[in-house]
């Protein structure tokens, strides 16, 4: 009999710690805190270009971070892509005349929403739609314009 | 709801008044080319200890596994109680075997639990007792084999023969009606091969037990088989009582009771000639 | 020529014998599952058997791995100026890959060939069919709790192999090689993802864990009854558990991230 209670102590230390463990990698290791959808609220935003962006993608102000992409979708209508993001229930006091852009985390880092605050006395509510957006920045884009505009600049001289 | 069926089927079953607990009939079976069994017929009366002899290889094992089902034949019937056991469902071949003991060669004790748990292994597996009335039953059996005191020992700590006494007690646990040994006295000192002998036909007689007992060993089954079988070629080629084979003047039963070298049961395993063989070679 | 591709030929008709063969052991195995659960007993001894006594080997390895993932990775992130990733690097490589890979190859080799030698083993000594006389079918008193305890013990393995990996890379990150502490943590947190790391190599120890323990007994239970031939089905099992997680490996990776 002592010998089964030793395997019965064993295994049960066994699965505790595997359950700590997964526990662990849940918690500590990965963005989990924020599965929590149940408190916060949903925006919407409407870009020409989201670059990237993809689905858990950050959404922050002022460097910190208030929530996550939730949709990255395309609207074939409107030709526009439509981005659903939950913001935590905490910030509610979001002017609704903010803009949204999207923005490139350090140099080759993934690309996240920025929220810039605005001035209206008003703050956003569920399913509002982010009315001022700026999309994401292409590099090749960047790079013909910038060319494009050294061109004219030595036409006219 | 399982031992239930045990006592059911063996009290009142039907047929199960016959004179013969197990009757076997024209029985062929074949391993790849080589036929093992050939038009096989066999009769196990009630009651008594009956003994299947025959030299090494000739399918003595495999005609008790074949009695199990575990094993189907090609060709032939084989009846325990009056039902086939080859045209069995699955269900039904476990019910019969609850109420068949087997005793293998080796013993095969589960090796991870001890004497104790090896007998109570079928009380467990098929009935819902009470650990107090399986305590009770097991420490029976045990004293009946005398090792009541190696209850709490491992298979690994007994010699061959505690092991083998052990199997009988698990194979008794059941209180089967049909027990069969599968060479019980192979590499057993001659003490414990007394024990062993005695103990069958105690058994047998104690609990009204029918027995089978497959062996090589003239000597040891000839004092306590009431009927014999010898096997040889897939066939049974003499039968009655030990007395009846002794006297036996056909050429295989005296070889092998005997113990002749060489005989109808040749000595050389058939090969080509001997000296084309070898002079073969040597052209090579 | 010729004889080549009947050779062939015949390589492939066996191998899918066997592999026909094994997945109809596996339906035998499912099948008594059901029964099994009602003895929770037998699976504990045997999550005990595979898990536990399995649970020193892998903590280890896993420390160790993650320790050399740390000086490997701060080894090459150093020349992008990017240390502080060090933390990111090592928690993906482990929780997707290394976690459960090197579980499941570690698990072959320690529990893997005692189930296989075991069962074979029970047979050669005639154990097995000394169940079937009692009437007691092997399949679901040996083999279905020795499949189910395999199962259990695989993912939380991987999980306690992630874990202490990442120990082991704090410890080589931070510890010694002054790694920021917050950094090494905060960048983990903010790329690893619950659902796309985590949960996806839960997933793949929990089918590595079914190949594992199905090649396990399907070797041991179908080893010829000899000496050779139980420690022909134990070599059997570590190479092909080995082969199969790899290949498993593969192909769940490509669906899971889905860019094949």
């Amino acid at each position: 009999m002592r010998q089964t209670r030793a395997v019965e102590f064993g295994t049960g230390l066994f699965v505790f710690m595997g359950i700590v463990a997964l526990f662990f990698l849940t918690t500590r290791v990965t963005n989990f805190d924020s599965y929590e959808g149940e408190k916060g609220y949903t925006l919407m935003a409407r870009f020409d270009n989201v670059g990237s962006l993809k689905e858990r993608s950050p959404v922050s102000m002022s460097g910190v971070t208030i929530g996550r992409v939730t949709s990255v979708e395309f609207d074939g209508s409107e030709l526009e892509a439509v981005v659903h993001m939950r913001i935590n229930s905490v910030y509610d006091q979001i002017p609704d005349d903010s803009d949204a852009s999207i923005l490139t985390q350090g140099i080759l880092g993934g690309q996240y929403i920025g929220l810039e605050a605005g001035g209206s006395p008003d703050a956003f509510t569920d399913n509002d739609e982010i009315q001022f957006t700026q999309s994401a920045l292409v590099l090749e884009q960047l790079i013909s314009k910038y060319l494009f505009s050294k061109a004219e600049d030595s036409d006219e001289e | 709801m399982a031992e239930e069926s045990t006592t059911d089927k063996s009290g009142r079953g039907q047929g199960s008044r016959d004179e013969n607990i197990a009757i076997i009939r024209e029985l062929d079976y074949s391993r790849g080319h080589r036929k093992i069994f050939d038009g096989l017929n066999l009769d196990v009366p009630r009651g008594r200890v009956t003994a299947i002899m025959g030299p090494s290889g000739t399918g003595k094992t495999t005609l008790l596994r074949l009695i199990t089902g575990q094993i189907l034949p090609n060709h032939g019937s084989i009846l325990i109680e009056g039902r086939d056991v080859c045209r069995m469902g699955r269900n039904e071949l476990y019910d019969t075997r609850k109420r068949i003991g087997m005793l293998f060669q080796n013993g095969a004790l589960l090796t991870d639990i001890s004497v104790y748990e090896n007998v109570a292994f079928p009380l467990r597996e098929h009935t819902r007792l009470p650990e107090r009335l399986i305590r009770h039953i097991v420490l029976t059996k045990l004293h009946a084999v005398g090792l009541r005191g190696a209850a709490e020992l491992m298979p690994a700590e007994l010699s061959g023969g505690m092991a083998r006494r052990v199997a009988l007690a698990r194979a008794i646990a059941m209180d089967p009606d049909l027990i069969l040994y599968d060479e019980p006295f192979v590499g057993l000192d001659p003490i414990s091969m007394g024990v062993i002998v005695r103990l069958i036909r105690r058994m047998n007689d104690a609990l009204g037990l029918t027995s089978v007992v497959v062996t090589h060993d003239v000597e040891e089954v000839s004092s306590i088989a009431d009927r014999t079988y010898l096997l040889s070629d897939g066939k049974v080629v003499a039968s009655g009582s030990p007395e009846d084979l002794q006297e036996n003047c056909s050429a295989v039963v005296m070889q092998f009771m005997n113990g002749m070298a060489d005989g109808p049961v040749p000595f050389h395993y058939p090969a080509p000639d001997y000296s084309e063989q070898l002079l073969r070679r040597g052209q090579e | 020529m010729r004889r080549v591709l009947v050779d062939v030929a015949y390589a492939v008709q066996e191998w899918l014998e066997t592999f026909g063969a094994s997945q109809i052991f596996l339906m035998r195995i499912l099948a008594g599952c059901p029964r099994a659960l009602l003895r929770p007993g037998l699976i504990v001894r045997q999550v005990y058997a595979s898990g536990v006594l399995s649970l020193a080997i892998i903590g280890i390895s896993g420390l160790f791995v993650g320790m050399v993932l740390a000086l490997q990775g701060y080894n090459s992130l150093e020349r992008f100026g990017a240390t502080e990733s060090l933390g990111v690097v090592a928690a993906l490589a482990l929780v997707r890959e290394l976690g459960p890979v090197v579980t499941a190859l570690l698990f072959a080799g320690r529990a893997g060939t005692a189930l296989a030698s075991e069962i074979g083993l029970m047979r050669a000594t005639d154990q097995l069919s000394g169940m079937e006389m009692m009437a007691v079918d092997p399949i679901k008193r040996v083999v279905v709790p020795r499949f189910l305890g395999g199962i259990i013990s695989m993912p939380l393995l991987a999980a306690i192999f992630s874990a202490m990996g990442i120990l082991g890379a704090w410890l080589v990150g931070v510890v010694l090689l002054g790694v920021d502490e917050g950094s090494f943590w905060s960048s983990m947190r903010d790329q690893v993802d619950y659902k796309d790391d985590v949960l996806s190599g839960v997933l793949k120890s929990f089918v590595f864990g079914i190949a594992a323990s199905l090649l396990a007994v399907f070797e041991g239970y179908n080893s010829i009854p000899t000496a050779e031939g139980v420690s022909r089905a134990t070599t059997r099992t570590v190479v092909l558990t080995a082969l199969s997680v790899l290949i498993l490996n593969f192909m769940l990776t490509a669906v899971l991230i889905g860019e094949v």
